[in-house]
């Protein structure tokens, strides 16, 4: 655990400035649109957050958005939602970039993360393909989300399995975004998931 | 890119100042391998933060208790390079203190794992 200057606190400084706490990272995927922004809200403790990170100029040649093409910079979002476990345990829930071409993005926020949920949208099913096989890639254990839109045609989970063409062990669920239920049985289903792959790492 | 003669005027021109100004142009000054879920905790009070200039004075008053760079970010709306550059220099001159997030090799701990779960479930 790498830390700052921290062994030398100011006197009178109140306990609450200590940093023991952990930090621990939750990935929601997919494509454009899907409701990956939705889902981090109906379980935070504050409203989605947003962030950038600042792309260089010549990236925004290749923008292929419409008015978008004259900045000169161009940036990826990130909304994040916040979930305080308790005082030394803190989760976050990050929303990746919607387009592939933030691929860089991708990479820093894999970094220490615990797993992901793919959030598939059935109208367009290929819009997650790129998630699905950056996680398998990386060997990011990932639950499936369908998000049940409200006039979507609902096909069952094992459809959407065969569709995706994902893993048998990893769980494939219905949900709906922005119901706070819904949505933690999906991060505990992960969770669940996570738990298992390591023991299964363990073993071997 | 953009043509030369055109003219952006009002909210199209963007902020009055930019927001590397802040950082005088530096974005690359990131000694401490600050990343999103590093916490920062600011061991400056908020009126003692007076005396710094601006932009940093408002890092030190935000991180009065301790917060991740990606919610001092998301709460000053600044890119997060800018942000890792003022949270640098505010290390370096130890107005702000910081504790990196879990080794990228550290294994999930089981232990953890069941208290998120726990924690989820009672959300």
């Amino acid at each position: 655990m790498a830390s700052g200057n921290s062994d030398t606190p100011r006197p009178g400084n109140p306990h609450r400035r200590n940093l023991s706490a952990t930090t621990l990272k939750l990935l929601i995927a997919g494509g454009f649109g899907v409701g990956k922004t939705t889902m981090v809200g109906s379980v935070s403790e504050v409203p989605p957050l947003h962030t950038e990170e600042a792309l260089t100029a010549a990236s925004a040649s290749v923008d292929d958005l419409t008015g978008v093409e004259r900045k000169t910079t161009t940036t990826v979002a990130l909304d994040f939602g916040r979930i305080t476990i308790n005082p030394e345990l803190i989760l976050y829930l990050f929303g990746t970039p919607g387009q592939d071409r933030f691929w860089f993005m991708w990479d820093e926020l894999a970094v220490g993360a615990l797993g992901a949920v793919v959030l598939a949208d059935t109208r367009r099913l290929e819009s997650c393909f790129p998630a699905l096989d950056f996680f398998e890639r990386r060997g990011l254990p990932f639950v499936v989300g369908v998000n049940c839109f409200d006039h979507a045609h609902r096909y069952g989970t094992e459809e959407v399995r065969s569709a995706l063409e994902v893993d048998p062990q990893v769980p494939v669920l219905l949900c709906d975004a922005r119901d706070k239920e819904s949505t933690k049985q999906v991060l505990t289903t992960l969770i669940q998931h996570v738990m298992r792959t390591s023991r299964d790492l363990a073993r071997t | 890119m953009s043509s030369q003669d055109e003219s952006w005027f009002d909210d199209a021109a963007g902020p009055l100042i930019r927001p590397y100004t802040v950082t005088g142009g530096r974005t690359r000054t990131d000694t401490f391998g600050l990343d999103l879920l590093t916490l920062v905790v600011a061991m400056t009070s908020s009126a003692e933060a007076a005396q710094l200039p601006p932009e940093y004075a408002r890092v030190v008053r935000l991180c009065q208790q301790p917060l991740s760079v990606a919610e001092v970010a998301a709460y000053l709306e600044l890119p997060l390079p800018v942000v890792k550059v003022l949270l640098s220099d505010l290390i370096e001159q130890r107005h702000i203190i910081f504790r990196s997030s879990q080794p990228v090799t550290a294994a999930p701990d089981e232990r953890i794992l069941q208290a998120v779960l726990d924690g989820i479930r009672k959300l």
